[in-house]
Parts: C-alpha cells; sequence; structure tokens
C-alpha cells in the first residue's frame, strides 16, 4: 500500500524517483540543497558531478516530448554519463512486443538508469517493479499520475524567489484533473509545508474528490487568486475542446486565463509559474507572460541542476553505505 | 452409485433444513434426506460428521475461455478448479471467441463440458449479433440449443431502443436476460472508481453514475415492459437501492453481486495493483458496505465468481492496460462465508445466495437437496481454515488479490449427479 517504499533503499536513501507522495520532507530538501549546490560553480560541485561516470542513462520515452527529454539529456551529460535516448511510441507497441520485453532488452546492454515516460498512469510503478536491482528508475511523466522532476524544478524555483515555503498561499490553475504535473505539485507543496494549496477551474477540469489532494478548489479567478504569493498555470490540452470539457480557448480565456486584471487580486509580489510550453493568450497573456512576475524561463533554466540532483542521488543508492557517515 | 452421506450439518434453504441428518444418493439423485432410511444399502458412505452439507454452487458467472482463449484457460481445467471450489452449475457470459450467437458455438460448449465431466455449464446467449450492440441474435435458436439467458456481456447496446427490442425479443422466448448495468459514456475510459484514489492515482475514473444511470433506464424500460430482467454485479450502494425500491414496487427484477465486491474498495487499488483492476470497478466502503446490506435484506439473491482466468502476461503492464478480473471460483464460497461473518447474514442465508437464489434466477431444478433431484451436492468443512496460493490452485489463471489470504470453509467433497467429482486430497 506505501506507494514511496519502492522508492527507497534501505538505508532509506532514493533509488528511484516515481512520485512526490510519500516522500519525507527531509528528502524533498536535500534534494533541492543538492540541486543548489550544482547549480552553482563551488568546488563542491565539481566533486559531485562525475557520479555518473561510465553509467549509461536510458531516456524510455513512450510519449513525445522534447522539452523534458532534453533537460534530462543535458542533466545526465552534465554528470558524466552516456545518454541512450529511445522513442517508443509507436516502434515496440506496434510490434507486439511488450513492455517488459523492451525493459529486458535493454537490461541486458547493460544500463543504469531509465528516465521514463509513460502515457498510463503507474507505468514508472511498474516498471521499477519490475527491472533488474541494478537500475534505478526516474519517471519523467506518467499519464496523469505523476511528474516528479517537474514538481520539484517548481519548487526549487519557489524556493529560490520567496526563501522559505510554510507561509505561502500557491494556486494552481486550470486542468488539474488530467495534470500529472499539479497532482506532482500539490503533493511537493503539502510535504513542504505551504500555508494553503488552492486550485481554480469549470468543474469539468477540477477532479471530483479534490479534497483527497488536501487542497482547496475554486471555479471563480478573481476570488482564488485572492492574496496568493504563487500562481501555477497549466498548460490547456486542445483535445479538451473536442471532449466536451470546454466550449473554445476564448471563453476559456476569459474566465481562467492570467491576465493584467486578474494578477491584481494576487499579491503585489506574487510570482507566476508555468510548466510550458505556454498557449499564449490561452492560459496566459504575453505580457504576463514575459514580465517581470514571470519565473517561467528560470523554471526551465532550474529544470537541469534539480534533475542532475536527482539522478545522482538516486545513483548513489547503489554504492554501498560508508562504514561511518559523514 | 449409491452414496449415503451420514451425519453432516445439512443446509438446504429452498426446504428450510437446517439440521444434522443423512442424505442418500443413488441412480445420480437425491433419494431422501432425514434420518437413515432402513434398507438402504449404500456402496460408497460418506462421513460427513462436523461437515456442512449443502446444494452444489450455482455461479452465474464464470468466464471459461473456450473456445477462442485456450491460452489463458479451458472449460476442462476452469471446471476443475470450479468443483474444488464446491460448484456443480456455472453460467459461461457468451463474450467467447466466437461469441455465443449461434446453437453451434452453445453447442461446442455444453459438449465440451460434457466430456469434461465436472459441472454443468450453461451458457449465456449474446443478446445481439457478435456482441455489435445492433442486430438481435437468433435467440430461439440458441435457446434450443441450451442457452438460459441471453447477456450483453459488458458490451454497449447501440441505443436505448435497440434495448429495448432486445428485451422483448427475448422475453417472447421466455430467456432471462442478464444485464451489466453500465452507461459506457459514462464510464469513457476509465478503469478505477471515480473517487479519492483515482483522483490521487491520475486513474480514469468510472463514476458510480454509470451504474445508476443504466439501472435507471433499465428500469423504465421494465416498467414499460413488464419484462424480467436480471442486473448482474452491482458495485454501487446507489444502484442496490434503486433495485430493492423497483422490487417492493413489483417489478420482475433480480441482482447479483461478486465475492470480491464484498470485500475489496478502492484502496485495494492503491499500489496500481493490477489483480485489482475489474469491471465493474471496485468502489467506495459505502458502495460495499450497500452491496452488503443489500445482501442481507434480500435485494440481492445471488453471489458470483465472475471467474475470469488470465495468462500471467495480461496482468503484467501499466494499471489501465491490463486485462479486467479476477480467478474466482476456488475463492466463491470462502468469501461468501466470510462477508456473511462480517456483515452478520446467516451461513444459511449466504448458502441461500449461493444455490436456490441464482438457481432461481436461472429458472432451473438446482440448487435444493429435494428428494427426486439431480444429486449435486457440496460437502465442506466450516472450520476449515487454508491459504490460498499459485500452487494450490487448480485454476489456469492465478490472477488473484486473495493470494495469501487466509480463508475459512474448505471444500471436502463435491458431487455432481450422484458422481463424487472432487474429494480433497485425491
Amino acid at each position: 500500500m506505501d506507494l514511496s517504499n519502492i522508492q527507497l533503499d534501505k538505508h532509506k536513501r532514493l533509488r528511484h524517483f516515481l512520485t512526490i507522495e510519500g516522500l519525507k520532507r527531509q528528502m524533498l530538501t536535500d534534494i533541492l540543497d543538492t540541486a543548489e549546490s550544482l547549480s552553482g560553480v563551488t568546488e563542491q560541485t565539481v566533486k559531485k558531478v562525475p557520479l555518473l561516470r561510465g553509467k549509461t542513462v536510458v531516456n524510455l520515452f513512450f510519449e513525445p516530448s522534447t522539452r523534458t527529454r532534453t533537460t534530462f539529456e543535458l542533466a545526465a551529460k552534465r554528470l558524466s554519463a552516456d545518454v541512450l535516448n529511445v522513442n517508443l511510441e509507436v516502434s515496440a507497441a506496434s510490434k507486439g512486443e511488450t513492455l517488459l520485453d523492451t525493459l529486458r532488452n535493454l537490461e541486458a546492454m547493460h544500463c543504469d538508469m531509465f528516465v521514463v515516460r509513460h502515457p498510463n498512469s503507474g507505468a514508472a510503478h511498474f516498471i521499477a517493479r519490475h527491472v533488474a536491482p541494478h537500475i534505478s528508475v526516474i519517471n519523467a511523466g506518467d499519464g496523469r499520475h505523476a511528474h516528479p522532476t517537474q514538481a520539484m524544478l517548481d519548487m526549487f524555483t519557489i524556493r529560490r524567489v520567496k526563501g522559505e515555503f510554510y507561509k505561502l498561499r500557491v494556486a494552481i490553475v486550470g486542468d488539474v484533473l488530467h495534470s500529472r504535473v499539479a497532482r506532482s505539485q500539490i503533493h511537493a507543496l503539502s510535504t513542504l509545508g505551504v500555508e494553503e494549496i488552492r486550485i481554480i477551474g469549470p468543474r469539468t477540469l477540477i477532479p471530483r474528490h479534490y479534497e483527497a489532494l488536501g487542497v482547496h478548489a475554486y471555479h471563480d479567478m478573481n476570488e482564488g487568486l485572492r492574496d496568493v504569493d504563487v500562481i501555477i498555470m497549466l498548460r490547456l490540452q486542445h483535445e479538451r475542446m473536442s471532449k466536451a470539457l470546454l466550449p473554445d480557448e476564448h471563453e476559456y480565456f476569459r474566465l481562467y486565463g492570467l491576465t493584467i486584471d486578474k494578477l491584481r487580486v494576487a499579491k503585489a509580489d506574487a510570482m507566476v509559474m508555468h510548466p510550458g510550453p505556454i498557449n499564449r493568450g490561452v492560459e496566459i497573456e504575453s505580457s504576463i507572460a514575459d514580465g517581470l512576475q514571470s519565473v517561467i524561463l528560470q523554471q526551465v533554466t532550474h529544470g537541469i541542476p534539480v534533475r542532475m540532483a536527482i539522478m545522482s542521488m538516486a545513483m548513489q543508492s547503489h554504492i554501498p553505505v560508508p562504514a561511518v557517515e559523514a | 452409485m449409491r452414496i449415503l452421506i451420514r451425519n453432516g450439518h445439512v443446509i438446504d434453504p429452498a426446504n428450510n433444513i437446517d439440521a444434522t441428518l443423512d442424505i442418500a444418493v443413488a441412480d445420480g439423485r437425491i433419494v431422501s434426506v432425514g434420518r437413515i432410511t432402513d434398507g438402504f444399502t449404500a456402496e460408497r458412505d460418506i462421513d460427513a460428521g462436523g461437515l456442512i452439507v449443502c446444494p452444489g454452487l450455482v455461479d452465474l458467472r464464470a468466464h471459461l475461455r473456450e473456445p477462442g482463449q485456450e491460452h489463458k484457460a479451458t472449460i476442462a481445467s476452469e471446471t476443475r478448479a470450479a468443483v474444488r471450489g464446491g460448484i456443480t452449475t456455472l453460467c459461461c457470459p457468451p463474450n467467447t471467441q466466437p461469441v455465443i450467437d449461434t446453437p453451434a458455438v452453445a453447442t461446442l460448449i455444453r459438449d465440451r463440458a460434457k466430456a469434461a465431466g465436472m459441472t454443468h455449464v450453461l451458457p449465456l446467449g449474446a443478446l445481439t449479433q457478435d456482441l455489435a450492440g445492433t442486430q438481435l441474435s437468433a435467440m430461439h435458436a440458441l435457446k434450443e440449443a441450451g442457452c438460459v439467458g441471453v447477456s450483453s456481456a459488458m458490451t454497449p447496446l447501440g441505443s436505448t431502443l435497440i434495448y429495448q427490442r432486445a428485451m422483448e425479443y427475448a422475453a417472447t422466448h421466455h430467456l432471462t436476460v442478464f444485464l451489466h448495468a453500465e452507461d459506457s459514456s459514462l464510464a469513457d475510459n476509465g478503469c478505477v472508481h471515480n473517487g479519492a484514489v483515482a483522483t490521487r492515482l491520475g486513474l480514469p475514473g468510472i463514476p458510480a453514475a454509470a451504474e445508476t444511470v443504466a439501472v435507471a433506464t433499465a428500469l423504465a424500460l421494465i416498467e414499460e415492459t413488464g419484462i424480467r430482467v436480471h442486473f448482474s454485479m452491482l458495485s454501487t450502494a446507489r444502484a442496490v437501492r434503486m433495485i430493492a425500491r423497483a422490487r417492493y414496487d413489483g417489478l420482475p427484477v433480480s441482482a447479483d453481486v461478486t465475492a470480491h465486491h464484498l470485500h475489496l474498495t478502492e484502496l485495494d487499488v492503491l499500489d496500481f495493483d493490477s489483480r485489482c483492476h475489474v469491471r465493474p470497478p471496485l468502489r467506495s466502503q459505502r458502495d460495499r458496505d450497500g452491496l452488503r446490506e443489500g445482501l442481507r435484506d434480500g435485494t440481492i439473491t445471488a453471489i458470483c465468481s465472475d471467474h475470469q482466468p488470465h495468462e500471467a502476461d495480461a496482468k503484467l503492464g501499466p494499471f489501465s492496460s491490463t486485462a479486467t478480473g479476477i480467478s474466482a471460483v476456488e475463492t466463491l464460497l470462502p468469501l461468501a462465508l466470510q462477508a456473511g461473518v462480517d456483515s452478520h447474514i446467516s451461513r444459511r442465508d449466504i448458502i441461500a445466495r449461493l444455490t436456490i437464489g441464482p438457481a432461481n434466477i436461472l429458472g432451473i431444478d438446482a440448487g435444493t437437496l429435494s428428494p427426486g433431484i439431480a444429486a449435486d451436492i457440496c460437502i465442506f468443512d466450516p472450520d476449515g481454515y487454508w491459504t490460498l496460493s499459485e500452487a494450490n490452485m487448480a485454476s489456469q489463471g492465478h490472477n488473484t488479490p486473495f493470494l495469501d489470504w487466509e480463508l475459512q470453509g474448505q471444500v471436502r467433497y463435491t458431487l455432481l449427479d450422484g458422481r463424487c467429482v472432487y474429494e480433497q486430497g485425491i
């Protein structure tokens, strides 16, 4: 029943990174601290960087993605790993090869880490449960379930700007129902102890049992954004219109798009985030996306040290624990 | 063979029997139930002291996978598993390959079952040709070939109009319609109950309304036509209440529930456990309690296994891409008994829901120990504890979340037509 168990080794170190749910606050803080040290050019950084030398990281993508794959690739290379990109959107599935067959083949090539993106919720857990013991699995997004590295880079960005988490009010706006990013952000924010998490959107895009996530739901932007410190806009997929979840983009933008007027309701120093890629004029007004309160490009930059931190920490679990811990 | 079953605690709800008695069997039929008759000489004596003797169980829904999916299981393998669970009559839904929409397929299934010689197998015919939901199947021919009812087997019907006409045509031939009430557009691509767990795991949900809307539609049609309908595998508390109300209003409806829905809830999916991927989905604890309440108050008159054996690969994958269903014939009796203990339903009432209840839904002469009737008998040790393991399963499918559960109630003997088709340890 405990989703976190499989993620940790017997010394409680990170072994796989599949979901934020179930990880302790200290673990998240360690990731943020490690990312902080890796993003600078201190001597400490240099010591940690060669940790993945001689290791092979496989980007195993069952769903198209350029941005996430690229940042994982860069992160792995900056840790001196060899990187193999495997796109399986069509090939394996259409040949009748099962997911397990694919894994066995890659294992046979002596890989050390799988970075997995898959359209089905729970796919990363499934893979982690069935890989050889020397392999670490990093979830790069599974269905609607989780996108934990994205959530951690968002936490990194929030901590850089706001310093502390405990007094923050955070609003997540848009298609929470279908968003793995939102689920992971909600778990990360609540584990890090923010004061309040709100989700804002029409009823068609808010999970029926949102209370299970420990959040407050709003359907009106002007109420939901009142006095918030952090605004996280979610990407709206075009297919939501064809599935009768929304009438059209204009009405969505009018009600839930972030405009100057709506931004005024939030705190004066509220930061504006978006996991990208942005639909300008649908989720967010261009002037805000490019404005002073926006940290959208910083988020992209932070993706690399945060993913370096997570990959190197997961790899450390394969190193025997030293007799005397530093 | 003349068999005497001595000193068993005979529970035969249909005849209001609940006492320590003997049963005499000859020529495949029950001769008498009572203190033993003088002059009955038995070739075989079964000492049933401390054991419960009841009618062989009647399972309204067990997938045998044959024809078409013999890599999952066969009629021979699954009927052998069924008798280990005390089942002597089972219905197989029409979603075989090819589907049971021609007399040939129904006949083939019955012939293979007869050759296996383990349980009676009663096919359910397809409500529409190829289960495509558009054209009616040749129900009269299916009935002649031995189908005891017709079913849509979880496939959607093209329209409410086709639904109504299929019901009317089935009623013309006195075939009970077995409905799995699920509105396919509301179920969408869901794979779990649309509750807290779906929200947390990001799995697409099937709302309770997918069931209640379908039940409401069916009840409206039944009200209009007066046709008898059986609702298979209820999963929500609200649907149970709707059917209770309909029965109170005098509508000719009945309902069953699976043994696993009486025990498991959405929470059992929390680890993306594909063994708990079932249809209808495991719902909330409140729903499970509602199903148990319906079982107690008699709204639900049958417990079925919805046995669905799979090869191991079918359950290996990310949750939503795995096959649905549980290999369940061997756990039907102990899980039903346990549900009785957990929700204060008498053992006699539980046995009724496994025997005469489903037999009445089918309108067949089974599920009782009346003299003259075929001697289909289950003899079990009510105190026998055992642990389910892959090693002790007879079914070809080992896909069950009840592995390693300690179960109470162990079948010792199963008799079919007066023949001992299963004896524990032999």
